[in-house]
Order: C-alpha cells, then sequence, then structure tokens
C-alpha cells in the first residue's frame, strides 16, 4: 500500500471515531431537548401538590408519587448507605484474608445483578409474608442495589488515604478503632459522600425494583408498610397508558425526576470537589 | 483475588500492630463491628439466592428445568410455562444492542485517548456521564414516543427496500418491536461500554504506540497494530459487561419491544423479553405457580449476567493489569 493510501485510511478511520462521538451525542440532545420541551408545558405548583386526576378531568399532578420517590429511596438510604459504607471500610481495613476476598468478590459480582431480580427478592422476603405491598418492600430492593457498588467505591476510597497518616495517628497512641473513624474514615469521607449521593441518585432513577413491591398507589400513603406511589412507576404507567394527557403527565413528571436526579448528581460533584488534592 | 500492586502499597496498619497481644478491647469490638459489617454482604448474597429460590419453588416441584428453558408456550391459566419466546428475545435485543453500541463506543475511546487534543475530552466525557445518569424509564418514555414513530415512518422502510433479501428486514414496519429495543439498548449500554473501554486503553504503555509510530505507522496503523492487541482483552471486558446491562434492562426493553410472546426472524416485528414478562405480570400473577414461573425467569436472568459479568471483571482486570505482567 502506498504511503498516499496509508494515510487516507489513517485520516478515514479518525473521522470515523469522530463520527462515532458524534452518533453518541445525537440521542442525547434530543432526548434532554424533548423531555424539557414537552416537560415544561405541564409544570405548576398543582404538578407538585396535588394527586393524579383521572382521565378526563384538567389538573392534577404528582404530589404523592414525588413523596413516595422520596420516602422509598429515603428509606433505602437509611438502609443501604450504612451497611454499603461499613462494608467498604471493613475491605479497606482489614482487607487481606480469604473471607475479605469472598466478601470483595460477591461485592463486585453483585453489582451487576439486573435490578427487576432484586424486585424478586424484596417480593420474596416482605410482600409476600406481610401479604401486602408497602413502601418499605420497596426501600429494601434499592438498598440491596445500593450495598455492593458503595462497598467497592467507599473501599477504593479508604485505601487512597496515605499510611503516613494512620502511622502518625498509631504512633501518638491513639487507639486503632479511633483511627480509623476519626483519621482515615474522616479523610476519606468527602469522596464517600460523593459515592453515597450518586448511589441515591441512581436509586431514584429506578423503576423495575419498584413495580411489584412499593407497587403504586393513587393517594397519598400515610405509613411505611402501604402501597407507595414513586415517580418513576407514575412515568411507565402514564406512558404506556392509551390518553394524551396522561402522556403529557409523564414527559413533565420526566423532568421533574431528571431535574432531582441531577441535583443529586450535582451535589456529589460539589462534594468531590471539596476533596484536598493531597490525597491522590 | 489478586490485589493491585500499588493498593498493596497502600494496605493499612502493618499485621504485627493490629495483632499486638496488648491490643485494646475497644479496639477487637471495632474489628468485630468492621467483619459484621463485611458480612452483610455476603448475607445480601444469600438472601438473593434463598428468596429466588423459595418464590420460584411452585414451579420447579411440577415443571423440568429442560420444559422450562426450551419450551415456547407460556400460558398461566392451563399452568404452562415455557420460557424460549422470552429468552429470544432477550438474546436478539441483547445482540443487536452489543453489534450497534460496540464499534460506536470503542470510536469514541479511541477518539478520546488517541486522536482527540486533551481540552476536548471533558467536553465529550461530561455528556457520557449524564447519558449513564439519565434513568432507564426516561429512556423508555424517549423511544415510546421518538424512536419508535422514527423507526416506523423512516427507518423501517428503508432498511426493507435496502436489505428487504434478508430475513432480519422483513414484513410490516411496525416500530415497536425488537429493533427499537436493541437501538435504545445501545445508546443505554454506550456509556459504561465507552468509559471502561477508556480506563483500559489508558493503560497501554505510551511506548507502545511510539514505538509504532518510530517504525513508521500512519496514526491508525500504531492505534490498530500496538493499541488495540494490547488493549483486546480489556476491550473485550468493557463489551461483555455493557452485554450484561443489556440482558437485565427492563424499563426500557418493556416500553419499546411490544410484549408480544413470539419468535420472528424479523427485526421489525414485536417481541418479549424476560425482564419484560416479570415487569408485566408479577404484581398480577395469577398464583404462586405463575409467580413461581416468573421467579424462574428471574433465576434464569440472574445466573446469566452472573457469568457475563465475572466473565468482564476477569477480562477487564487482567487487562488492566497488562499483557506483560500477566501470568
Amino acid at each position: 500500500m502506498s504511503l498516499a493510501r496509508r494515510k487516507m485510511v489513517s485520516h478515514g478511520m479518525q473521522a470515523l471515531c469522530g463520527l462515532a462521538v458524534l452518533i453518541a451525542l445525537l440521542p442525547l440532545a434530543s432526548l434532554l431537548w424533548l423531555v424539557i420541551s414537552r416537560g415544561a408545558a405541564g409544570l405548576s405548583l398543582a404538578f407538585f401538590t396535588e394527586l393524579p386526576k383521572p382521565v378526563g378531568e384538567p389538573g392534577g399532578g404528582v404530589g404523592n408519587a414525588i413523596v413516595g420517590s422520596l420516602s422509598i429511596v429515603g428509606l433505602a438510604a437509611l438502609m443501604g448507605i450504612p451497611l454499603g459504607v461499613g462494608a467498604g471500610v471493613f475491605l479497606a481495613e482489614n482487607g487481606e484474608g480469604r473471607f475479605a476476598a469472598a466478601v470483595r468478590f460477591t461485592a463486585e459480582v453483585l453489582s451487576g445483578v439486573p435490578s427487576i431480580v432484586v424486585g424478586i427478592v424484596a417480593y420474596g422476603i416482605l410482600v409476600i409474608p406481610m401479604r401486602r405491598f408497602s413502601a418499605l418492600a420497596g426501600a429494601v430492593a434499592l438498598a440491596v442495589l445500593m450495598i455492593p457498588s458503595l462497598a467497592r467505591g467507599t473501599e477504593e476510597l479508604v485505601r487512597l488515604v496515605p499510611r503516613t497518616l494512620r502511622e502518625a495517628s498509631l504512633a501518638l497512641g491513639v487507639p486503632e478503632w479511633k483511627t480509623a473513624l476519626r483519621v482515615i474514615v474522616r479523610t476519606a469521607l468527602p469522596g464517600i459522600v460523593t459515592a453515597a449521593l450518586l448511589a441515591v441518585a441512581r436509586a431514584f432513577g429506578e423503576t423495575a425494583p419498584l413495580l411489584f413491591t412499593a407497587l403504586n398507589n393513587q393517594y397519598w400513603s400515610q405509613r411505611p408498610d402501604q402501597p407507595t406511589a414513586s415517580l418513576t412507576v407514575q412515568i411507565f404507567n402514564d406512558a404506556v397508558s392509551p390518553y394524551d394527557e396522561l402522556h403529557a403527565r409523564a414527559w413533565s413528571a420526566a423532568l421533574v425526576l431528571l431535574l432531582m436526579v441531577g441535583l443529586l448528581s450535582l451535589a456529589a460533584r460539589l462534594f468531590a470537589r471539596s476533596r484536598t488534592r493531597g490525597q491522590r | 483475588m489478586i490485589a493491585d500492586p500499588v493498593v498493596q502499597t497502600a494496605q493499612p496498619a502493618p499485621r504485627e500492630l493490629s495483632h499486638a497481644p496488648g491490643r485494646r478491647s475497644s479496639d477487637r469490638l471495632w474489628s468485630a463491628t468492621l467483619t459484621t459489617l463485611g458480612g452483610a454482604v455476603l448475607v445480601v448474597a444469600g438472601v438473593i439466592l434463598f428468596s429466588l429460590g423459595h418464590v420460584s419453588a411452585p414451579l420447579w416441584r411440577t415443571v423440568h428445568v429442560f420444559d422450562f428453558l426450551f419450551g415456547s408456550v407460556w400460558d398461566p391459566e392451563r399452568e404452562k410455562f415455557g420460557a424460549l419466546t422470552y429468552i429470544y428475545g432477550t438474546v436478539v435485543t441483547s445482540t443487536v444492542a452489543l453489534l450497534l453500541a460496540a464499534p460506536v463506543s470503542i470510536g469514541i475511546a479511541l477518539f478520546l485517548t488517541e486522536m482527540a487534543p486533551s481540552q476536548l475530552r471533558p467536553l465529550v466525557s461530561f455528556p457520557l456521564e449524564l447519558l449513564a445518569g439519565i434513568p432507564s424509564v426516561v429512556y423508555g418514555l424517549w423511544g415510546l414516543f421518538v424512536l419508535v414513530p422514527l423507526l416506523r415512518e423512516r427507518i423501517e422502510p428503508l432498511l426493507g427496500r435496502a436489505l428487504g433479501f434478508l430475513p432480519f428486514f422483513q414484513g410490516p414496519p411496525i416500530g415497536l418491536g425488537f429493533l427499537a429495543a436493541g437501538m435504545l439498548l445501545a445508546i443505554m449500554i454506550l456509556p459504561t461500554m465507552t468509559s471502561i473501554s477508556i480506563e483500559v486503553l489508558k493503560t497501554v504503555p505510551g511506548a507502545q504506540r511510539e514505538a509504532a509510530l518510530a517504525l513508521g505507522a500512519t496514526p491508525w496503523e500504531a492505534i490498530r497494530m500496538a493499541v488495540l492487541p494490547y488493549a483486546r482483552a480489556g476491550i473485550l471486558g468493557a463489551v461483555i459487561l455493557g452485554l450484561g446491562r443489556a440482558l437485565g434492562e427492563t424499563m426500557a426493553v418493556t416500553m419499546v419491544i411490544g410484549n408480544t410472546p413470539r419468535i420472528s426472524a424479523s427485526l421489525f416485528a414485536p417481541g418479549y423479553s424476560l425482564p419484560s414478562v416479570i415487569a408485566n405480570e408479577f404484581a398480577e400473577a395469577s398464583g404462586a405457580m405463575h409467580t413461581g414461573a416468573l421467579a424462574a425467569l428471574g433465576l434464569v436472568l440472574f445466573g446469566v449476567t452472573l457469568i457475563f459479568n465475572s466473565l468482564a471483571r476477569l477480562l477487564v482486570r487482567a487487562a488492566e493489569r497488562g499483557p506483560g505482567r500477566r501470568r
């Protein structure tokens, strides 16, 4: 092959790689534009505060779904974050030996489990014994999804803390547990907060594990042992319904969902930025 | 478990210290607490297996595994449960997703690591992070109201005219179907595959490509002959990880695949997938047998994704250590 030809092939392939970037950006641009343009039309104060109205009646909102999502994810965070972060600290601090290796491998493998499967698990351990769908079952499903990735993330962050910090603390006679909590974990804390916020953001967008755990509810849910509406399940039900009004509501709810997930991710990024450079 | 050498140097307290005879009781308590927290991960895994087994038990008592996996009739009222149509739909949509997403994401990864000036990188990596953070139900919404009409009115008629001699592109353009689900999945797994490919490509030593360039290779030849062979295992791992995600993705697929339990060669035809049937039927299942059958589908899905994910992790880890140091 002549040099000119080889150069041409090279330029051609480089152009193709650049084209790949454009191909990937196209759906993103379309999606964001449509969610914003179609979603914004239906937003009003009532959208955030009122119950959904039946088809044919104007007005109404998804207030119960927003509150439902917040309470399910909040409950999930209460269970998932301590366990996930704790397991991560364990892996970083006592990370040698067979037991730790088994924990690490399990966490790694579990982080790929499809979320719908986790929904079945929560159904089996909570919905069947309680004989009812509940926010609690949904929260357990989301917590199970949070734990593995949070454990791996925390482990990596805690390991970044320089060994000299630990040695200095131990040399001063500080007990091991205090060193771990007040020196090591504290140094890694901004990173851990970032990881936790991202895990919460991800949980917020989950639909599949809630379909048959928290189910749905047309009304406000008072207690965590009752079926509870969520923003994501509401979007799904509205989108697959045959009514244009409900489709419009789905777009507006999607905009609210994206805004909430986006805010959580933004908060996570800001925390990440507050992390000191010296740790790396 | 093979730890990274860097990680090993960052190991916590020296062993002698933590096991010294005069260890405080508070430290023993701390260590026990940590071990319990770590054990929680194993407990979670145990609960997952137990619950799946428990819920699906009524099915296994009456239906043989073989009949379940290869039967194509799914009729809850007559208690006939065959998973084949769903397995077929999952395999077809994931394959389409892989074929579409793999070249694009490898292209992006190469562009960002090998070609683009470094100032351009955040401009591309930020949108990719955005793509990864969008909830799947929003993808489904977009797919249902944007991608499906586009396929029905433009892309499928075009494909039918151009490639209609192939069985994959025959039949009426409905929009909802395997192709819609595959394309949507491709968009969704793109960020995963791209970001891991980038990580893998970053581990390729600079000397590798410089040597190729010094021998007179064009930039593309350096990539093809020096960079890609070095990163092959890792990129394969990234692709398989994307596949694992595609297999288990529920909402987006459910919203655009058409939910019709049928095995068709044509990608234009509507179908059904494993996660979709679980999503649609579980809450209103007609009894313990039906619920059991759906949980059994979940168990199949769990097993398959477990295998693919473990394989992918091993490949990526081996690649990050580099071929030169592989045992």
